[in-house]
């Protein structure tokens, strides 16, 4: 096969896989904070729930695209682009099995960290060219929490490179299989907390959810965006949430493989298994955002700065003397 | 002529044109913007010659941060939408022209003595060679580096904040 033909199939599949994955776990953020709540809505109406998520894909779709008189035109038009474009450009580096990825970059975990932060360009243009108050409140907030938040993401993920002494992700789960233990047991457990605590916040979910709050700032960033540009923020936020929970337990829970399965049929038990690791992990933070109220701005920015940074910086010394030692 | 080198012909020729908008645009985001576009380019440059690395670090640092904070400081503080006229400098057109011009004559000329027209073909940049250089045989211009990086870290705070002795006085 030429390699633009294998290019070519390779995206169509990321762009087919994408918004089924998204679709899966709105249907899960749905369905569990009903359950959470007791919202009989998602629960009983439309095939007991189940049609909700392609229900709320068609009713933004058919909605009319307004566009308010004084945006910056072209930069409001194409802020959305910039997210989406930097979590589906993620999925170049999860590895369904030892074959079964896009590609097994050598830099692997720097890809990941060096795409992710384009996503903030996006959400500060948003905010900026809306022409509105709001918008510029909850692009600053994001801005300064997204910067905020990358710190412990990188240095959280510095550990495990350490540990496994490469940056590939599929080495890095070769070498958690080697070891007999997933790193989350083998001495990353706090790089594994500090690494979802900073991805919720870089995915502005709840309980960090000040750029959005909506109860001050109406939505935030974009909350002039309606019709197809508004439904591409909202997939965007679910891809990224399959994106984080994909690399985490690619990182921390030992990504494809499970103990007791024959590694020869890896192919095909491998993307399952990925992907029930990654539901779960999203379904506890789809649990931690139905249950605890937002941070106050000074309290986010205490949490990364003065405690999550310096525990991550311990933890890559401690990681390092470790491997001297051992 | 391969395909390789019409993309390359196709990425200079983008990189010239968002070089040239972004000194041009009266819009300090649009600037920024196309700032974006102009490290993008280049990121993919370093690719196509294989330094993956540097790539990744151009994104990463360049546009993840630089551009990141700029965008944040410009409209933390004032970013009119819309043309803004103080960006538009008539004056010193010529000199301008001559320094931009005699600087790109004398990187032509440095790169043209070194290299003249051989080709460097390399293996592609090993990131754990790499690592291993800057910790052994460039370790002291590395430090050297970091403690500039410190000296900037401390003088931007001793700028930035003020005295908490004299504002409790003032306060009180």
């Amino acid at each position: 096969m030429s390699f633009s033909t294998e290019l070519l199939i390779k995206v169509l599949v990321v762009l087919a896989t994408a918004p089924v994955m998204a679709l899966g776990l709105t249907l899960l953020e749905v369905k569990g904070s009903a359950w959470m709540q007791r919202r009989p809505g998602p629960l009983h109406v439309g095939l007991r729930g189940f049609i909700f998520p392609l229900a709320t894909a068609a009713k933004y779709l058919q909605k009319e695209t307004i566009i308010p008189n004084d945006v910056d035109e072209p930069v409001f038009k194409w802020a959305p682009a910039w997210v989406i474009a930097a979590v589906v450009g993620l999925f170049t580096i999860i590895p369904l099995s030892p074959t079964l990825i896009v590609r097994d970059l050598e830099l692997g975990v720097f890809f990941l960290l060096a795409i992710s932060s384009i996503s903030t360009i996006g959400v500060l243009t948003a905010g900026w060219s809306s022409a509105n108050k709001f918008s510029l409140m909850g692009g600053l907030r994001a801005a300064g929490q997204l910067i905020a938040y990358e710190l412990p993401l990188i240095l959280s993920v510095v550990g495990v490179v350490i540990q496994a002494e490469t940056m590939s992700t599929v080495g890095i789960v070769e070498k958690q299989i080697e070891f007999g233990f997933p790193f989350v047991i083998a001495g990353q457990g706090i790089a594994f907390i500090i690494f979802m605590i900073a991805a919720t916040a870089e995915m502005m979910r709840t309980p960090f959810d000040m750029p959005i709050g909506e109860s001050e700032l109406t939505m935030g960033f974009f909350t002039e965006y309606s019709g197809i540009r508004f439904l591409i923020f909202y997939i965007s936020e679910y891809i990224n949430l399959f994106v984080m929970c994909a690399i985490a337990s690619t990182l921390f829970l030992g990504g494809y493989h499970v103990p007791l399965l024959p590694t020869e049929w890896v192919n095909f038990y491998g993307p399952l298994v990925l992907i029930g690791k990654t539901f779960l992990l999203a379904f506890i933070l789809i649990a931690i955002r139905w249950s605890f109220p937002r941070f106050r701005e000074d309290q986010l920015q205490t949490l990364a700065w003065k405690i999550l940074i310096p525990l991550s910086l311990l933890n890559i010394m401690a990681t390092a003397i470790m491997k001297v030692v051992f | 002529m391969e395909a390789i080198d019409i993309f390359s012909y196709f990425l200079l020729l983008l990189l010239l044109l968002s070089g040239v908008k972004v000194v041009t645009t009266s819009n300090v985001i649009h600037a920024a913007i196309f700032l974006v576009f102009t490290l993008a380019t280049t990121a993919v440059l370093f690719i196509l010659l294989s330094a993956e690395f540097v790539a990744l670090v151009l994104i990463l640092v360049y546009i993840g941060a630089v551009i990141v904070l700029f965008l944040f400081g410009v409209m933390i503080t004032r970013a009119p939408l819309g043309p803004n006229a103080e960006l538009d400098n008539d004056q010193n057109k010529l000199m301008a022209a001559v320094i931009s011009l005699s600087i790109f004559g004398i990187f032509t000329y440095i790169l043209l003595q070194t290299f003249d027209s051989t080709v460097v073909i390399s293996e592609g940049t090993s990131t754990k060679l790499l690592g291993e250089i800057l910790l052994s045989r460039f370790v002291f211009p590395f430090e050297l580096v970091s403690f500039v990086l410190l000296g900037a870290l401390i003088g931007g705070i001793t700028l930035a904040r003020k005295d908490n002795a004299l504002m409790d006085e003032d306060q009180i």
